[in-house]
Protein backbone atom coordinates (compact mmCIF):
# COMPACT_ATOMS: atom_id res chain seq x y z
CA UNK A 1 0.00 0.00 0.00
CA UNK A 2 1.31 3.47 -0.37
CA UNK A 3 -0.26 5.89 1.36
CA UNK A 4 -1.12 9.27 0.25
CA UNK A 5 2.59 11.74 1.08
CA UNK A 6 0.93 14.80 2.66
CA UNK A 7 0.53 17.58 0.68
CA UNK A 8 3.33 19.73 1.59
CA UNK A 9 6.74 21.50 -0.17
CA UNK A 10 8.68 20.77 2.93
CA UNK A 11 9.85 16.81 2.28
CA UNK A 12 11.86 17.67 -1.03
CA UNK A 13 15.33 18.18 -1.81
CA UNK A 14 15.23 21.68 -0.58
CA UNK A 15 14.34 21.12 2.98
CA UNK A 16 17.23 21.09 5.52
CA UNK A 17 16.05 18.36 6.97
CA UNK A 18 15.68 16.06 4.31
CA UNK A 19 18.18 17.63 1.77
CA UNK A 20 20.95 14.80 1.90
CA UNK A 21 18.30 11.89 1.37
CA UNK A 22 18.50 12.79 -2.37
CA UNK A 23 22.03 13.56 -2.93
CA UNK A 24 23.02 12.43 -6.17
CA UNK A 25 24.87 8.91 -5.85
CA UNK A 26 28.27 9.72 -7.26
CA UNK A 27 28.81 12.29 -4.91
CA UNK A 28 27.60 10.43 -2.17
CA UNK A 29 29.73 7.68 -2.83
CA UNK A 30 32.85 10.07 -2.70
CA UNK A 31 31.32 11.71 0.64
CA UNK A 32 31.09 8.24 2.11
CA UNK A 33 34.68 7.18 1.13
CA UNK A 34 35.94 10.52 2.16
CA UNK A 35 34.09 9.81 5.82
CA UNK A 36 35.27 6.45 5.45
CA UNK A 37 38.97 6.94 5.35
CA UNK A 38 38.50 9.47 8.11
CA UNK A 39 37.20 7.03 10.29
CA UNK A 40 39.50 4.44 9.35
CA UNK A 41 42.03 6.93 10.46
CA UNK A 42 40.60 7.53 13.12
CA UNK A 43 40.03 4.68 14.48
CA UNK A 44 43.55 3.45 13.67
CA UNK A 45 44.71 5.85 15.76
CA UNK A 46 42.69 5.91 19.12
CA UNK A 47 41.25 2.58 19.29
CA UNK A 48 44.09 -0.12 20.47
CA UNK A 49 42.06 -3.10 19.95
CA UNK A 50 41.20 -2.21 16.00
CA UNK A 51 45.00 -1.25 15.76
CA UNK A 52 46.13 -4.24 16.85
CA UNK A 53 43.07 -6.40 14.49
CA UNK A 54 44.52 -4.59 11.87
CA UNK A 55 48.13 -5.06 12.28
CA UNK A 56 47.41 -8.09 12.18
CA UNK A 57 46.18 -8.43 9.31
CA UNK A 58 48.94 -6.19 7.70
CA UNK A 59 46.06 -3.33 6.68
CA UNK A 60 47.06 0.34 7.23
CA UNK A 61 44.76 3.21 6.62
CA UNK A 62 46.39 4.06 3.48
CA UNK A 63 45.40 1.07 2.53
CA UNK A 64 41.54 2.25 1.57
CA UNK A 65 41.50 3.81 -1.69
CA UNK A 66 37.93 2.72 -2.56
CA UNK A 67 34.74 1.93 -0.73
CA UNK A 68 35.14 -2.08 -1.77
CA UNK A 69 38.48 -1.78 0.07
CA UNK A 70 36.24 -1.82 3.27
CA UNK A 71 36.81 -5.57 2.90
CA UNK A 72 39.92 -5.63 4.02
CA UNK A 73 39.38 -4.19 7.27
CA UNK A 74 38.29 -6.60 10.57
CA UNK A 75 34.74 -6.96 11.60
CA UNK A 76 33.30 -5.65 15.37
CA UNK A 77 30.83 -7.73 17.22
CA UNK A 78 29.16 -7.62 19.89
CA UNK A 79 31.47 -9.80 22.35
CA UNK A 80 33.92 -7.27 21.62
CA UNK A 81 32.02 -4.63 22.41
CA UNK A 82 31.34 -6.71 26.46
CA UNK A 83 34.97 -7.54 26.58
CA UNK A 84 36.29 -4.13 26.14
CA UNK A 85 33.42 -2.93 28.70
CA UNK A 86 33.30 -0.14 29.52
CA UNK A 87 35.06 2.09 27.54
CA UNK A 88 37.88 0.21 25.56
CA UNK A 89 36.12 1.57 22.09
CA UNK A 90 36.50 4.96 22.86
CA UNK A 91 37.80 7.14 20.16
CA UNK A 92 37.11 10.67 21.85
CA UNK A 93 38.39 11.72 24.78
CA UNK A 94 36.50 12.20 28.05
CA UNK A 95 36.07 16.34 27.67
CA UNK A 96 34.51 15.22 24.27
CA UNK A 97 32.01 12.79 26.12
CA UNK A 98 28.97 14.27 26.43
CA UNK A 99 26.57 10.89 27.24
CA UNK A 100 26.26 7.09 27.44
CA UNK A 101 24.11 4.63 26.21
CA UNK A 102 24.22 0.75 27.95
CA UNK A 103 22.19 -2.12 26.26
CA UNK A 104 19.69 -3.70 28.66
CA UNK A 105 22.55 -6.36 29.82
CA UNK A 106 19.70 -9.09 30.08
CA UNK A 107 22.51 -11.80 28.87
CA UNK A 108 24.92 -10.91 31.20
CA UNK A 109 27.45 -8.08 30.97
CA UNK A 110 26.42 -5.13 29.67
CA UNK A 111 27.34 -2.93 26.43
CA UNK A 112 28.62 0.76 27.15
CA UNK A 113 28.32 3.67 24.16
CA UNK A 114 29.85 6.54 24.90
CA UNK A 115 28.64 9.88 22.45
CA UNK A 116 30.30 13.27 21.58
CA UNK A 117 27.99 16.11 21.22
CA UNK A 118 28.63 15.79 17.64
CA UNK A 119 27.51 12.11 18.26
CA UNK A 120 23.67 13.06 19.21
CA UNK A 121 23.55 15.66 16.36
CA UNK A 122 23.99 12.99 14.18
CA UNK A 123 21.79 10.93 15.62
CA UNK A 124 19.38 13.74 16.26
CA UNK A 125 19.77 14.45 12.45
CA UNK A 126 18.42 10.56 11.61
CA UNK A 127 15.55 10.61 13.81
CA UNK A 128 14.65 14.05 12.30
CA UNK A 129 14.82 12.46 8.83
CA UNK A 130 12.90 9.60 9.69
CA UNK A 131 9.91 11.84 11.24
CA UNK A 132 9.85 14.08 8.46
CA UNK A 133 9.76 11.08 5.60
CA UNK A 134 6.99 9.97 7.72
CA UNK A 135 5.24 12.72 7.18
CA UNK A 136 5.02 14.35 10.53
CA UNK A 137 5.68 18.26 11.01
CA UNK A 138 5.85 21.00 13.57
CA UNK A 139 2.42 20.67 15.16
CA UNK A 140 2.33 17.06 15.54
CA UNK A 141 2.22 15.62 19.51
CA UNK A 142 3.94 12.80 19.67
CA UNK A 143 4.01 10.11 22.56
CA UNK A 144 7.30 8.68 22.84
CA UNK A 145 6.21 5.15 25.05
CA UNK A 146 9.95 4.05 24.00
CA UNK A 147 11.47 3.49 27.36
CA UNK A 148 14.30 6.21 28.25
CA UNK A 149 17.39 6.17 30.34
CA UNK A 150 20.48 3.36 28.88
CA UNK A 151 17.99 2.39 26.28
CA UNK A 152 18.53 4.56 22.91
CA UNK A 153 14.93 4.22 21.70
CA UNK A 154 13.14 7.11 24.44
CA UNK A 155 16.09 9.79 24.01
CA UNK A 156 16.10 9.02 20.07
CA UNK A 157 12.27 9.84 19.05
CA UNK A 158 12.47 12.43 21.69
CA UNK A 159 15.50 14.72 20.35
CA UNK A 160 14.09 14.01 16.79
CA UNK A 161 10.72 15.12 17.44
CA UNK A 162 11.96 18.05 19.52
CA UNK A 163 14.53 19.04 16.61
CA UNK A 164 11.59 19.65 14.39
CA UNK A 165 9.25 21.35 16.19
CA UNK A 166 6.90 18.64 17.27
CA UNK A 167 5.54 18.66 20.82
CA UNK A 168 7.04 15.40 22.77
CA UNK A 169 5.55 13.70 25.66
CA UNK A 170 7.99 11.78 27.53
CA UNK A 171 5.76 8.91 28.98
CA UNK A 172 8.16 5.97 28.64
CA UNK A 173 7.19 2.68 28.49
CA UNK A 174 4.53 1.08 30.99
CA UNK A 175 1.04 2.64 32.83
CA UNK A 176 -1.16 1.64 29.66
CA UNK A 177 -4.25 3.46 31.38
CA UNK A 178 -2.28 6.18 31.35
CA UNK A 179 -1.28 5.82 27.95
CA UNK A 180 -4.45 5.96 26.49
CA UNK A 181 -5.64 8.81 28.48
CA UNK A 182 -3.05 10.96 28.51
CA UNK A 183 -3.21 10.04 24.20
CA UNK A 184 -7.02 11.52 24.45
CA UNK A 185 -6.29 14.58 26.01
CA UNK A 186 -3.33 15.93 24.29
CA UNK A 187 -4.68 15.28 20.88
CA UNK A 188 -1.83 13.05 20.42
CA UNK A 189 -0.87 12.04 16.20
CA UNK A 190 2.01 10.37 16.71
CA UNK A 191 3.11 7.26 19.08
CA UNK A 192 6.49 5.84 18.87
CA UNK A 193 6.45 2.15 20.83
CA UNK A 194 7.34 -1.29 20.16
CA UNK A 195 5.11 -3.01 18.05
CA UNK A 196 5.14 -5.62 20.67
CA UNK A 197 3.78 -2.66 23.39
CA UNK A 198 1.36 -1.02 20.70
CA UNK A 199 -0.39 -3.81 20.76
CA UNK A 200 -0.76 -4.16 24.23
CA UNK A 201 -2.09 -0.29 24.49
CA UNK A 202 -4.46 -1.91 21.45
CA UNK A 203 -5.85 -4.10 23.79
CA UNK A 204 -5.98 -1.63 26.64
CA UNK A 205 -8.10 0.23 24.65
CA UNK A 206 -10.06 -2.21 23.64
CA UNK A 207 -10.83 -2.92 26.92
CA UNK A 208 -11.91 0.78 27.73
CA UNK A 209 -13.75 0.81 24.97
CA UNK A 210 -11.47 3.09 23.03
CA UNK A 211 -11.95 3.19 19.53
CA UNK A 212 -8.97 4.84 17.75
CA UNK A 213 -10.53 6.70 15.09
CA UNK A 214 -13.45 7.68 16.90
CA UNK A 215 -11.73 8.56 20.21
CA UNK A 216 -8.14 9.84 19.25
CA UNK A 217 -6.54 11.45 16.98
CA UNK A 218 -3.49 9.22 16.54
CA UNK A 219 -2.50 9.19 12.57
CA UNK A 220 0.73 7.75 12.73
CA UNK A 221 2.81 4.78 14.41
CA UNK A 222 6.33 4.96 14.84
CA UNK A 223 7.83 1.15 15.20
CA UNK A 224 11.26 -0.37 15.54
CA UNK A 225 13.59 -1.92 18.46
CA UNK A 226 12.02 -5.61 17.63
CA UNK A 227 11.43 -7.87 14.86
CA UNK A 228 8.49 -7.36 13.12
CA UNK A 229 6.04 -8.61 10.23
CA UNK A 230 3.67 -7.90 7.43
CA UNK A 231 0.79 -9.38 9.03
CA UNK A 232 1.49 -7.30 12.26
CA UNK A 233 1.83 -4.23 10.19
CA UNK A 234 -1.72 -5.03 8.71
CA UNK A 235 -3.69 -6.06 12.28
CA UNK A 236 -2.42 -2.54 13.57
CA UNK A 237 -3.34 -0.61 10.80
CA UNK A 238 -6.44 -2.37 10.18
CA UNK A 239 -7.52 -2.21 13.74
CA UNK A 240 -6.60 1.68 14.34
CA UNK A 241 -6.70 3.56 11.28
CA UNK A 242 -2.94 4.29 11.89
CA UNK A 243 0.02 4.63 9.66
CA UNK A 244 2.59 1.96 11.09
CA UNK A 245 5.98 3.35 9.88
CA UNK A 246 9.36 1.51 10.48
CA UNK A 247 12.64 3.33 12.50
CA UNK A 248 15.48 0.73 12.48
CA UNK A 249 18.62 1.98 14.66
CA UNK A 250 20.81 0.32 17.59
CA UNK A 251 22.41 1.59 20.19
CA UNK A 252 26.17 0.25 19.22
CA UNK A 253 25.34 2.67 15.63
CA UNK A 254 23.75 5.15 17.28
CA UNK A 255 20.07 4.57 18.16
CA UNK A 256 16.39 4.46 16.52
CA UNK A 257 16.96 6.77 13.27
CA UNK A 258 19.66 4.63 11.26
CA UNK A 259 16.63 3.77 8.33
CA UNK A 260 13.34 4.47 7.87
CA UNK A 261 10.47 3.53 5.47
CA UNK A 262 9.04 6.13 3.11
CA UNK A 263 5.34 6.33 1.81
CA UNK A 264 6.33 3.94 -0.83
CA UNK A 265 7.18 0.75 1.63
CA UNK A 266 10.20 -0.18 -0.77
CA UNK A 267 11.99 -0.95 2.51
CA UNK A 268 13.76 1.34 5.03
CA UNK A 269 16.15 4.16 3.72
CA UNK A 270 19.63 3.82 5.41
CA UNK A 271 21.24 7.58 5.71
CA UNK A 272 24.07 5.95 4.40
CA UNK A 273 25.83 9.82 4.78
CA UNK A 274 26.21 8.43 8.54
CA UNK A 275 26.46 4.81 8.72
CA UNK A 276 27.33 2.88 5.70
CA UNK A 277 26.11 -0.71 5.16
CA UNK A 278 27.28 -4.04 4.08
CA UNK A 279 25.84 -7.13 3.67
CA UNK A 280 27.99 -10.51 4.29
CA UNK A 281 27.38 -14.01 4.32
CA UNK A 282 27.10 -14.54 8.26
CA UNK A 283 29.07 -17.94 7.71
CA UNK A 284 31.77 -17.40 4.78
CA UNK A 285 31.82 -13.50 6.26
CA UNK A 286 32.61 -12.51 2.45
CA UNK A 287 30.14 -9.35 1.53
CA UNK A 288 27.13 -10.42 -0.68
CA UNK A 289 26.20 -8.18 -3.35
CA UNK A 290 23.31 -6.03 -3.70
CA UNK A 291 19.82 -7.48 -3.45
CA UNK A 292 21.25 -10.95 -1.52
CA UNK A 293 19.85 -11.64 1.79
CA UNK A 294 22.40 -11.81 4.92
CA UNK A 295 23.65 -10.16 7.61
CA UNK A 296 24.09 -6.27 7.98
CA UNK A 297 27.24 -4.74 8.88
CA UNK A 298 27.39 -1.18 9.68
CA UNK A 299 30.35 1.36 9.57
CA UNK A 300 29.74 4.65 11.24
CA UNK A 301 31.54 7.08 9.13
CA UNK A 302 31.22 10.38 11.20
CA UNK A 303 30.80 9.33 14.68
CA UNK A 304 33.80 10.60 16.92
CA UNK A 305 32.81 9.19 20.78
CA UNK A 306 32.79 5.39 19.79
CA UNK A 307 33.78 4.57 15.89
CA UNK A 308 32.00 1.28 14.78
CA UNK A 309 33.71 -0.37 11.92
CA UNK A 310 32.02 -2.90 10.03
CA UNK A 311 30.17 -3.95 13.67
CA UNK A 312 27.82 -6.93 12.52
CA UNK A 313 24.48 -6.06 13.75
CA UNK A 314 23.00 -9.86 13.39
CA UNK A 315 20.39 -8.66 11.86
CA UNK A 316 19.13 -10.49 8.41
CA UNK A 317 18.03 -8.33 5.61
CA UNK A 318 18.91 -7.36 1.59
CA UNK A 319 20.17 -3.97 0.26
CA UNK A 320 18.53 -2.44 -2.75
CA UNK A 321 19.72 -0.31 -5.55
CA UNK A 322 16.59 -0.04 -7.62
CA UNK A 323 15.54 3.82 -7.54
CA UNK A 324 12.53 4.55 -4.89
CA UNK A 325 9.64 6.22 -6.35
CA UNK A 326 9.53 8.73 -3.87
CA UNK A 327 13.02 10.01 -5.28
CA UNK A 328 15.39 9.76 -2.19
CA UNK A 329 19.05 7.94 -3.40
CA UNK A 330 19.62 6.53 -0.29
CA UNK A 331 19.76 2.90 -0.56
CA UNK A 332 17.01 0.67 1.12
CA UNK A 333 16.87 -2.25 3.24
CA UNK A 334 14.40 -5.06 3.88
CA UNK A 335 12.57 -4.56 7.11
CA UNK A 336 14.19 -6.59 9.85
CA UNK A 337 12.04 -9.35 10.45
CA UNK A 338 14.54 -12.25 11.54
CA UNK A 339 18.17 -11.62 13.23
CA UNK A 340 20.65 -14.50 12.52
CA UNK A 341 21.00 -15.45 16.66
CA UNK A 342 17.48 -15.65 16.91
CA UNK A 343 17.55 -18.63 14.46
CA UNK A 344 16.30 -21.62 16.77
CA UNK A 345 17.31 -24.90 16.23
CA UNK A 346 15.06 -27.28 17.89
CA UNK A 347 14.31 -30.90 16.94
CA UNK A 348 16.82 -30.60 14.38
CA UNK A 349 14.30 -27.90 12.37
CA UNK A 350 15.16 -24.44 11.74
CA UNK A 351 12.89 -22.23 13.53
CA UNK A 352 12.53 -18.64 13.72
CA UNK A 353 10.67 -16.42 16.46
CA UNK A 354 9.17 -14.04 13.65
CA UNK A 355 7.44 -17.47 12.17
CA UNK A 356 5.66 -18.22 15.05
CA UNK A 357 4.58 -14.45 15.05
CA UNK A 358 3.43 -14.55 11.75
CA UNK A 359 1.34 -18.01 12.51
CA UNK A 360 -0.32 -16.42 15.71
CA UNK A 361 -1.42 -13.59 13.54
CA UNK A 362 -3.46 -15.81 11.60
CA UNK A 363 -5.58 -16.42 14.61
CA UNK A 364 -7.90 -14.16 15.88
CA UNK A 365 -8.66 -14.43 19.27
CA UNK A 366 -4.86 -14.78 20.77
CA UNK A 367 -2.39 -11.72 20.64
CA UNK A 368 0.45 -11.78 18.82
CA UNK A 369 2.48 -11.86 22.51
CA UNK A 370 4.03 -14.99 23.37
CA UNK A 371 7.52 -16.85 24.57
CA UNK A 372 9.37 -19.56 23.49
CA UNK A 373 10.55 -21.95 25.82
CA UNK A 374 12.88 -24.89 25.43
CA UNK A 375 13.96 -26.81 28.52
CA UNK A 376 16.23 -30.38 27.61
CA UNK A 377 14.93 -33.23 28.87
CA UNK A 378 16.53 -37.09 28.78
CA UNK A 379 14.97 -37.91 25.50
CA UNK A 380 13.67 -34.88 23.03
CA UNK A 381 14.22 -31.34 24.34
CA UNK A 382 10.54 -29.95 25.41
CA UNK A 383 9.16 -27.27 23.48
CA UNK A 384 6.52 -24.70 25.08
CA UNK A 385 5.15 -21.64 23.32
CA UNK A 386 3.04 -19.94 26.03
CA UNK A 387 0.39 -17.39 24.15
CA UNK A 388 -1.98 -13.99 25.48
CA UNK A 389 -5.37 -14.73 24.66
CA UNK A 390 -7.68 -12.15 24.44
CA UNK A 391 -10.01 -11.57 26.74
CA UNK A 392 -12.92 -12.03 23.78
CA UNK A 393 -11.54 -15.17 22.61
CA UNK A 394 -11.98 -16.60 26.56
CA UNK A 395 -15.01 -18.80 27.00
CA UNK A 396 -17.01 -20.53 30.10
CA UNK A 397 -16.32 -23.74 28.06
CA UNK A 398 -13.29 -25.69 28.48
CA UNK A 399 -14.19 -27.36 25.13
CA UNK A 400 -13.84 -24.06 23.33
CA UNK A 401 -10.96 -23.24 25.30
CA UNK A 402 -9.39 -26.43 23.84
CA UNK A 403 -10.40 -26.15 20.94
CA UNK A 404 -8.61 -22.50 20.78
CA UNK A 405 -5.04 -24.46 21.99
CA UNK A 406 -5.76 -26.55 19.41
CA UNK A 407 -6.10 -23.87 16.44
CA UNK A 408 -3.11 -22.14 17.87
CA UNK A 409 -1.44 -24.71 17.02
CA UNK A 410 -2.55 -26.00 13.82
CA UNK A 411 -1.49 -22.55 13.04
CA UNK A 412 1.94 -23.29 13.86
CA UNK A 413 2.60 -26.59 12.54
CA UNK A 414 1.21 -25.80 9.30
CA UNK A 415 4.25 -23.14 9.62
CA UNK A 416 7.05 -24.72 11.29
CA UNK A 417 6.16 -28.56 11.03
CA UNK A 418 6.97 -29.22 14.74
CA UNK A 419 4.25 -29.66 17.33
CA UNK A 420 4.89 -27.79 20.47
CA UNK A 421 3.33 -27.71 23.49
CA UNK A 422 1.06 -24.77 23.17
CA UNK A 423 -0.14 -23.21 26.92
CA UNK A 424 -2.57 -19.80 27.16
CA UNK A 425 -1.65 -17.62 29.62
CA UNK A 426 -4.14 -14.60 30.39
CA UNK A 427 -3.38 -11.13 28.55
CA UNK A 428 -0.76 -9.20 30.13
CA UNK A 429 0.81 -12.05 31.66
CA UNK A 430 4.14 -12.84 30.22
CA UNK A 431 6.73 -10.48 31.77
CA UNK A 432 8.09 -7.41 30.14
CA UNK A 433 10.94 -5.19 29.70
CA UNK A 434 10.96 -2.02 27.73
CA UNK A 435 7.69 -3.01 26.02
CA UNK A 436 9.54 -5.98 24.96
CA UNK A 437 8.69 -9.80 25.94
CA UNK A 438 11.55 -11.96 26.02
CA UNK A 439 10.77 -13.85 22.98
CA UNK A 440 12.89 -16.79 23.61
CA UNK A 441 13.76 -19.08 26.95
CA UNK A 442 16.51 -21.52 26.17
CA UNK A 443 16.73 -23.47 28.80
CA UNK A 444 19.66 -25.55 26.91
CA UNK A 445 22.19 -22.72 26.79
CA UNK A 446 22.39 -22.94 30.50
CA UNK A 447 24.18 -26.34 31.28
CA UNK B 1 -35.21 -17.33 32.76
CA UNK B 2 -31.46 -17.28 33.46
CA UNK B 3 -29.45 -15.72 35.69
CA UNK B 4 -25.72 -14.71 35.10
CA UNK B 5 -22.71 -16.72 36.03
CA UNK B 6 -19.25 -15.07 35.77
CA UNK B 7 -16.51 -17.46 34.37
CA UNK B 8 -12.41 -16.62 35.45
CA UNK B 9 -10.09 -17.98 33.30
CA UNK B 10 -6.88 -19.22 35.10
CA UNK B 11 -3.23 -20.16 33.92
CA UNK B 12 -2.17 -23.07 36.27
CA UNK B 13 0.03 -20.92 38.57
CA UNK B 14 -0.55 -21.17 42.46
CA UNK B 15 -2.27 -18.49 44.06
CA UNK B 16 -4.40 -17.66 41.33
CA UNK B 17 -7.77 -19.20 43.05
CA UNK B 18 -6.86 -17.33 46.73
CA UNK B 19 -6.25 -14.13 44.12
CA UNK B 20 -9.86 -13.98 42.62
CA UNK B 21 -11.64 -14.93 46.19
CA UNK B 22 -9.73 -12.31 47.93
CA UNK B 23 -10.73 -9.76 45.25
CA UNK B 24 -13.90 -10.67 45.68
CA UNK B 25 -13.95 -10.84 49.73
CA UNK B 26 -12.78 -7.42 50.31
CA UNK B 27 -15.62 -6.01 47.66
CA UNK B 28 -17.87 -7.54 49.76
CA UNK B 29 -19.28 -10.19 47.03
CA UNK B 30 -20.41 -12.97 48.08
CA UNK B 31 -20.19 -16.42 46.11
CA UNK B 32 -22.99 -18.89 45.99
CA UNK B 33 -22.01 -21.48 44.69
CA UNK B 34 -18.78 -22.45 42.38
CA UNK B 35 -17.27 -25.50 39.92
CA UNK B 36 -13.90 -24.99 39.09
CA UNK B 37 -13.02 -27.08 35.50
CA UNK B 38 -9.40 -27.86 35.17
CA UNK B 39 -7.75 -29.20 32.70
CA UNK B 40 -3.55 -29.82 32.92
CA UNK B 41 -2.73 -26.84 32.11
CA UNK B 42 -5.46 -24.12 32.94
CA UNK B 43 -8.70 -23.80 34.41
CA UNK B 44 -12.06 -22.25 34.24
CA UNK B 45 -13.75 -21.22 37.71
CA UNK B 46 -17.31 -20.32 37.18
CA UNK B 47 -18.93 -18.45 39.78
CA UNK B 48 -22.17 -17.52 40.63
CA UNK B 49 -22.55 -14.38 42.91
CA UNK B 50 -23.82 -11.86 44.49
CA UNK B 51 -23.44 -8.96 42.47
CA UNK B 52 -22.25 -10.02 38.98
CA UNK B 53 -21.25 -6.56 36.66
CA UNK B 54 -19.50 -5.58 40.33
CA UNK B 55 -17.87 -8.75 40.29
CA UNK B 56 -16.64 -8.64 36.67
CA UNK B 57 -15.23 -5.01 37.01
CA UNK B 58 -13.10 -5.81 40.00
CA UNK B 59 -11.84 -9.34 38.31
CA UNK B 60 -11.20 -7.37 35.22
CA UNK B 61 -9.33 -3.98 36.79
CA UNK B 62 -7.56 -7.04 38.97
CA UNK B 63 -6.17 -8.24 35.76
CA UNK B 64 -8.48 -11.52 35.19
CA UNK B 65 -10.00 -12.48 31.63
CA UNK B 66 -13.77 -12.31 32.94
CA UNK B 67 -16.75 -13.39 30.96
CA UNK B 68 -20.32 -13.50 31.55
CA UNK B 69 -22.48 -16.33 30.53
CA UNK B 70 -26.22 -16.86 30.96
CA UNK B 71 -27.09 -19.96 32.63
CA UNK B 72 -30.01 -21.70 34.26
CA UNK B 73 -30.64 -22.09 38.48
CA UNK B 74 -33.76 -25.25 38.41
CA UNK B 75 -34.93 -25.82 41.50
CA UNK B 76 -35.85 -29.12 42.60
CA UNK B 77 -36.83 -31.10 45.72
CA UNK B 78 -33.39 -31.66 47.76
CA UNK B 79 -33.97 -35.48 47.94
CA UNK B 80 -33.01 -38.57 45.87
CA UNK B 81 -34.24 -38.82 42.44
CA UNK B 82 -34.48 -35.01 42.35
CA UNK B 83 -32.39 -34.15 39.92
CA UNK B 84 -33.05 -37.42 37.83
CA UNK B 85 -36.71 -35.96 37.22
CA UNK B 86 -35.17 -32.73 35.63
CA UNK B 87 -32.42 -34.93 33.78
CA UNK B 88 -34.69 -37.39 32.39
CA UNK B 89 -37.01 -34.85 30.94
CA UNK B 90 -33.91 -32.99 29.10
CA UNK B 91 -32.91 -36.41 28.04
CA UNK B 92 -36.04 -37.21 26.53
CA UNK B 93 -36.53 -33.65 25.06
CA UNK B 94 -32.65 -34.18 23.29
CA UNK B 95 -31.37 -31.22 25.17
CA UNK B 96 -27.49 -31.33 25.48
CA UNK B 97 -25.88 -29.65 28.54
CA UNK B 98 -22.44 -28.60 28.27
CA UNK B 99 -21.88 -28.62 31.87
CA UNK B 100 -23.93 -28.55 34.78
CA UNK B 101 -23.41 -28.38 38.93
CA UNK B 102 -24.94 -28.13 41.68
CA UNK B 103 -26.19 -26.46 45.51
CA UNK B 104 -28.06 -26.56 48.22
CA UNK B 105 -30.66 -23.96 48.63
CA UNK B 106 -32.67 -22.39 51.89
CA UNK B 107 -31.21 -24.90 54.13
CA UNK B 108 -31.16 -27.64 52.97
CA UNK B 109 -35.19 -27.82 51.47
CA UNK B 110 -34.60 -27.78 48.12
CA UNK B 111 -31.27 -28.11 45.76
CA UNK B 112 -30.93 -25.78 42.95
CA UNK B 113 -28.86 -27.44 39.50
CA UNK B 114 -26.91 -25.29 37.14
CA UNK B 115 -27.07 -26.03 34.02
CA UNK B 116 -25.83 -24.31 30.69
CA UNK B 117 -27.43 -25.63 27.50
CA UNK B 118 -25.97 -25.89 23.61
CA UNK B 119 -29.43 -24.78 22.74
CA UNK B 120 -30.41 -22.37 25.41
CA UNK B 121 -33.98 -21.54 23.83
CA UNK B 122 -35.17 -24.79 23.18
CA UNK B 123 -33.99 -25.80 26.73
CA UNK B 124 -35.79 -22.86 28.09
CA UNK B 125 -38.95 -24.59 26.43
CA UNK B 126 -38.25 -27.68 27.76
CA UNK B 127 -37.65 -26.45 31.52
CA UNK B 128 -41.04 -24.73 31.32
CA UNK B 129 -43.43 -27.18 29.82
CA UNK B 130 -42.12 -29.56 32.21
CA UNK B 131 -43.26 -27.28 35.34
CA UNK B 132 -39.71 -26.84 36.46
CA UNK B 133 -39.40 -23.67 38.16
CA UNK B 134 -36.05 -21.62 37.50
CA UNK B 135 -34.57 -18.81 39.75
CA UNK B 136 -34.04 -15.33 38.91
CA UNK B 137 -31.34 -13.07 39.60
CA UNK B 138 -32.99 -11.31 42.86
CA UNK B 139 -33.99 -14.26 44.21
CA UNK B 140 -30.00 -15.49 43.81
CA UNK B 141 -29.83 -12.27 45.66
CA UNK B 142 -31.66 -12.81 48.22
CA UNK B 143 -30.05 -16.60 48.70
CA UNK B 144 -26.57 -14.96 48.74
CA UNK B 145 -27.74 -12.79 52.17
Amino acid sequence: MVYPEIPHDVNSPTHPVSAMDYMPVEPLRALQLHRLQWTVKYAYERVPLFRSRCDERGVRPEHIKTLADIKLLPFMKKTDLRDEYPMGLRGASMDEIVRFHCSSGTTGKPICIPNTMHDIEVWQNGAMRCLTMYGIRAGDVIQVAYGYGLFTGGLGLHYGGEGLGCAVLPISGGNTERQIMLMRDLGVTAIAATPSYFLRIMDEARRQGVDFRRDTKLRHGIFGAEPWTDEMRETIERETGIIAHDIYGLTEISGPGVAGACSHRTGLHIWEDHFYPEIIDPDTLEPLPDGEKGELVFTTISRTGTPMIRYRTRDLTRLHTEKCPCGRTMRVMDRISARSDDMLIIHGVNVFPSQIEAALLKVPEVEPHYQIIITPTATLDLFEIKVEVTAAAISDSVRHVEELRRRVLDAIKTIIGLTPKITLVEPGSLPRSEGKIQRVIDNRKKK
Amino acid sequence: MTINQISVFLANRTGQLAQVCTALAENDISIVTLSLADTTDFGILRMIVSDHEKARQILTAAGHVVKVTPVFAVTVPDVPGGMAGVAQKLSAAGCDVEYSYAFAFHHGEKAVLVFRFADPDKAAKVLSDAGCITLDERQIEDASR
